[in-house]
Formats: C-alpha cells, sequence, structure tokens
C-alpha cells in the first residue's frame, strides 16, 4: 500500500495570452498521505483542490515540487503505470465515459491493466454491484440520468482495484440514497485497506466519514486535522476565509459548550449526556 | 406566470413517459422548488417547462405550457427563449463555448436579445458581482474549476434578466459561500417579480428561499405545498429525498432519547451561522 508525498508542489496554469504570469492554483502544498487514510480536501471553488488531486496519477505535473508515490517520483513513471496504483474519479463523468455500454466502461480500466477471464469479471461485477447498476451492464451510459452516470465512473475506477482512490466532488448531483452508496464504496475501500481522498462541499459527508480534513484557501493548506479540530471553534476563523462553514451540529455543539461536536451522532450523544 | 397543465412527456425512442400529467402553476415573484430521488423526473420537467422539449429535444408533449395565460405550443424555440431561461445541471453544457473570457461569458446572452449596448454592459455587471465573480472576468470559461464555472454560468443567466428562470441543481458543485450567493440572487430575483424554479438535492437551501416545494416522482408530482411542510415530510424521506437538517435532528434526538426540549434549545441556537458574523 503506497504513501503519498507531496514535497512543495506548485501548479501554474498558463493562460496563452490571457494574462502573463498564468494562475497558481496550487502554491506550495507539503502533504504526507499515509497509507489506508481516509482523507477529506475542501476549500472554496478555485481554491485548487481539484488541481491538486490531478497530480496524484499524473494527469497533472509539477510546475514545481514533487509527488512521490510511495517513495518514486510520479513524475519518472507514466500515467499508465501510475494508473495501477492511484484511480481517480472525475468531478464531472462526462469528462470520463466513452464507451457505448455500462459494461464496456467499466471493463477499460482493468483490461488495459491485463486483467482478462474471472479475475476481469469478478472485478467489474464487484465495482458495478457496489454501486448498484448491476442490472444496466447492457444500458448506454447516456441512457443513464446524470446522478448514475456519476456512479458509473466511480464504479469505471473502482474496477481497477487501485490502492489508492481519488474522488473529486462524489456525492455532487447524488440523492439521500446515492450519498448512502458512495459512503458504503468509501467504507469497503477502508476497510480493505485502501487510501480514500475526497473532494467535497459537504461538510456533513466529510465530517461523518473522514478521519482527516485538509482545508485549502488561495492553492494552500490553511488546516490539517480531524473532524474535532477543523470544526472547533478556534478554526471558524479560518474555515470563513475560504468561504466554508461547519457542519450544524458543530455550531450548536459549540454554542451549548458541548465541546467540538462536528457529526449529528457526536452532537446527539453530547445532549443526551449534557441533559440526562 | 408559467403555467403547466396535465403535461407527459416521452423521450424520443423511450418506452415508457419520463413525465406524466404533471400540472403545476409558477406565480410572478414565486419561488418553486422541486425534490424528488434520482430520476424522477425533476430535469424533464425543467426541460418541458422551459420549451426545450420537445422543440430542441424531441419527444412527445402532451398537455399545454401556457405563459402569462396563452398557450405557447406554436412558438419557436427562440420566441420561448426570450420568455423562460434555464440553467442545466452541468455548468459544462452550459456555457456558451464562444467566448474566450468569463466577461465575454456572461455577456454572451444579452449580446443576443438585441438590447443596447449600454444595457448588455450594466446587466454583465451587475451579474458579476452579484456572484463575487470579478477576480475571474479575464479567465477562459473552460480553464476555471468546476464550481467557478457554475457561477459564471448563472451569471450569464441573471444577465438576460429572464422573467422565468428555471434551476436545475444550480449549486451543486459550489461551496457554501458560493451556494448563499446563489440564493440571495434567486431571492431577489424573485422579489423583482420574476417567477423561478428550483430543482435541489440541497433541501436545506429550499426551506430557506422557497414559497412552495412539490415533489416528484416516477414522473408525477407527489406532494406539493409550503416548504416546510413538504420538505419535513417523513414519506419524502421514505423516497430517498433528504431531510432538512431540523428535521433530521429531531428524529435523530427522539431516537436517542434526547427531551424534545433539549433538542428544540439546540435548534434554536442554529438558526444563524457563524460566517453571517454571529460568532465573529
Amino acid at each position: 500500500m503506497p504513501e503519498l508525498n507531496l514535497e512543495g508542489l506548485v501548479h501554474v496554469y498558463r493562460e496563452g495570452g490571457v494574462r502573463e504570469g498564468g494562475v497558481r492554483a496550487v502554491d506550495g502544498v507539503d502533504l504526507r498521505i499515509g497509507p489506508g487514510e481516509r482523507l477529506a480536501i475542501i476549500g472554496q471553488n478555485g481554491s485548487g483542490k481539484s488541481t491538486l488531486v490531478r497530480h496524484l496519477n499524473g494527469l497533472l505535473r509539477p510546475t514545481a515540487g514533487r509527488v512521490l508515490v510511495d517513495g518514486v517520483d510520479a513524475a519518472r513513471v507514466t500515467v499508465a503505470q501510475l494508473a495501477r496504483s492511484v484511480g481517480l474519479v472525475f468531478q464531472d463523468p462526462d469528462r470520463q465515459i466513452f464507451a457505448g455500454s455500462v459494461l464496456a466502461e467499466v471493463e477499460y480500466g482493468p483490461r488495459n491493466l491485463g486483467h482478462r477471464g474471472q479475475k476481469l469479471r469478478s472485478a467489474v461485477e464487484t465495482a458495478l454491484a457496489a454501486v448498484g447498476l448491476e442490472r444496466e451492464a447492457r444500458t448506454n451510459p447516456y441512457d443513464l440520468g446524470a446522478s448514475r452516470r456519476k456512479l458509473l465512473a466511480l464504479a469505471s475506477v473502482l474496477a481497477m482495484e487501485t490502492a489508492v482512490l481519488v474522488l473529486d466532488e462524489p456525492t455532487t448531483g447524488q440523492d439521500e440514497r446515492g450519498v448512502e452508496r458512495v459512503r458504503a464504496v468509501i467504507e469497503d475501500a477502508h476497510r480493505d485497506g485502501r487510501t480514500v481522498i475526497a473532494i467535497s462541499h459537504d461538510m456533513r459527508f466529510v465530517a461523518e466519514g473522514f478521519e482527516r480534513i485538509v482545508v485549502m484557501r488561495a492553492g494552500r493548506i490553511v488546516l490539517d486535522g480531524s473532524p474535532e479540530q477543523v470544526f472547533r471553534r478556534d478554526s471558524w476563523s479560518t474555515l470563513e476565509s475560504t468561504f466554508l462553514e461547519p457542519p450544524l451540529a458543530a455550531v450548536i455543539g459549540e454554542r451549548l459548550a458541548l465541546g467540538s461536536t462536528p457529526t449529528d451522532a457526536s452532537l446527539i450523544r453530547a445532549l443526551a449526556r449534557s441533559s440526562a | 406566470m408559467l403555467v403547466l397543465e396535465g403535461c407527459s412527456y416521452r423521450y424520443a425512442g423511450a418506452a415508457r413517459p419520463s413525465l406524466r400529467d404533471v400540472s403545476l402553476t409558477l406565480r410572478d415573484g414565486e419561488v418553486l422548488g422541486v425534490v424528488g430521488k434520482s430520476e424522477a423526473g425533476k430535469s424533464t420537467l425543467c426541460l418541458v417547462a422551459s420549451g426545450l422539449a420537445p422543440r430542441t429535444l424531441g419527444g412527445t408533449l402532451s398537455g399545454r405550457v401556457l405563459i402569462d395565460g396563452a398557450d405557447t405550443a406554436g412558438r419557436a424555440m427562440h420566441e420561448m427563449a426570450t420568455e423562460v431561461a434555464i440553467g442545466f445541471q452541468n455548468p459544462g453544457t452550459q456555457l456558451s463555448g464562444v467566448a474566450t473570457t468569463v466577461y465575454e461569458e456572461v455577456a454572451f446572452g444579452p449580446m443576443n436579445l438585441g438590447i443596447s449596448r449600454e444595457e448588455v454592459l450594466r446587466r454583465t455587471e451587475a451579474s458579476i458581482d452579484a456572484l463575487a465573480i470579478r477576480a475571474l472576468t479575464q479567465r477562459d470559461p473552460q480553464r476555471i474549476s468546476g464550481g467557478q464555472q457554475q457561477l459564471v454560468a448563472i451569471a450569464g443567466l441573471l444577465a438576460l434578466a429572464p422573467r422565468h428562470l428555471i434551476l436545475d441543481e444550480p449549486t451543486a458543485q459550489l461551496d457554501p459561500a458560493g451556494t448563499r450567493l446563489v440564493s440571495d440572487a434567486i431571492e431577489r430575483l424573485a422579489a423583482a417579480g420574476a417567477s423561478i424554479l428550483v430543482v435541489e438535492q440541497k433541501v436545506d437551501l429550499l426551506a430557506g428561499i422557497c414559497h412552495r416545494v412539490l415533489a416528484v416522482d416516477e414522473g408525477r408530482v407527489t406532494l406539493e405545498g409550503a416548504a416546510a411542510a413538504v420538505l419535513g415530510d417523513p414519506t419524502l424521506h421514505a423516497l430517498g429525498v433528504a431531510e432538512p437538517s431540523t428535521v433530521r435532528l429531531r428524529r435523530l434526538g427522539s431516537e436517542a432519547g434526547v427531551s424534545g426540549q433539549a433538542i428544540e434549545g439546540a435548534l434554536a441556537l442554529a438558526t444563524s451561522r457563524p460566517s453571517r458574523g454571529t460568532d465573529a
């Protein structure tokens, strides 16, 4: 299981002729992500979250600094090699989906990894079942609604069984059940010892499903800690500076002086204790 | 005022209709929320209300779509578009693809309305400020983040100054501050007399801005009424729609045996959020 190390990562987008100097989307990030960690990245729109994670599988190359996957500089290996250990699910599934059927879409990744026969079938079946698309194998992806296309994009990366799973806003456009599925996928991956990194704007989702939260502002990390640490009152002004708000449960808990209660469950427990 | 009367719609080549006998009235100055699980027909409802289905998409529509009491059946899409604006779920689909800067992108819609240059610039400037995207105006719309694209797409819609606005999950990719900018813009537009239909998974947002909410399931309207009553309806949760935070906390509290008084006391503290300055 690989460890990920970002060392002084900088990424500048050059925009031909629009402005000189380009846009510093990631501006000096040091981050170590241990094997099996569940890490959420939060921050305002345009704070560099998606740019950062696209370095993990080599889709983007650093302007400066390094990305080490298991000690190996990601710049020295091909995207195809990185794809064996790091799977990335895009925010917009339509940037990812291209095959004519759900089955072909999910098979594509593991096939490219060289899987055939029973191993291929089992990886595909497991991935489709995980997102509830097992009965849609023959369906054209574009006959699925947007939320199920998003789950399909997730399945196609799950089927590659990578040690690291990177999810860019996995819950957007999902109804309550879709969010539950995404939660379950993350739980399962975690139980299997895989590393899960997710970008999200859903504070309740990150507080409930991740042990570690990294907060980004203008290309830099401004907070890094457990949900209890990141959402406690001391952090609110920093959160506000990157246009974030703590989850409702955290706000209530602090105002009632119950301590840091970032999840509904922790708030309800604290309320039960204090009113008992 | 936009009215749907007994509308059923089947996509071209589809075996079954995606919308079944839907009637609704979207009054001037009203924000009407729409909730439902995935593939319940919410986006189809948006496409029918905007006139894109069937004009651009083909398929079969029965029933009537009326604007200010007049049947729109004979109107071409470019005529509908001057009355009803629609924001798609995926902002990448919304962007014109021809603008090289965000500023041009926001101005693209009003420029095509045949209004004066001064008015185009005034609306563009106002929309840019309303969604706080001033810093992006010289960027390439294709090379900004997904959430930023969503703000730009909505700014482009505001610049049309539409009388009727249909929004399909307008805040899906937005951070909490961006979500608030959009909800404030919706409220201002409605206060100025526009009628707005909003599909959203964020039920707390709907609870805050909607006058009425309707729930859709399997292409039909299953509930309709005041926002708090519909969003708090337990049958809705059973259908797979999230509960508003206050409803969820009351339920979790009661399941854990916390007194109603303690829960209500806690919820009373939750009405103002820290970034509105109360804990500064």
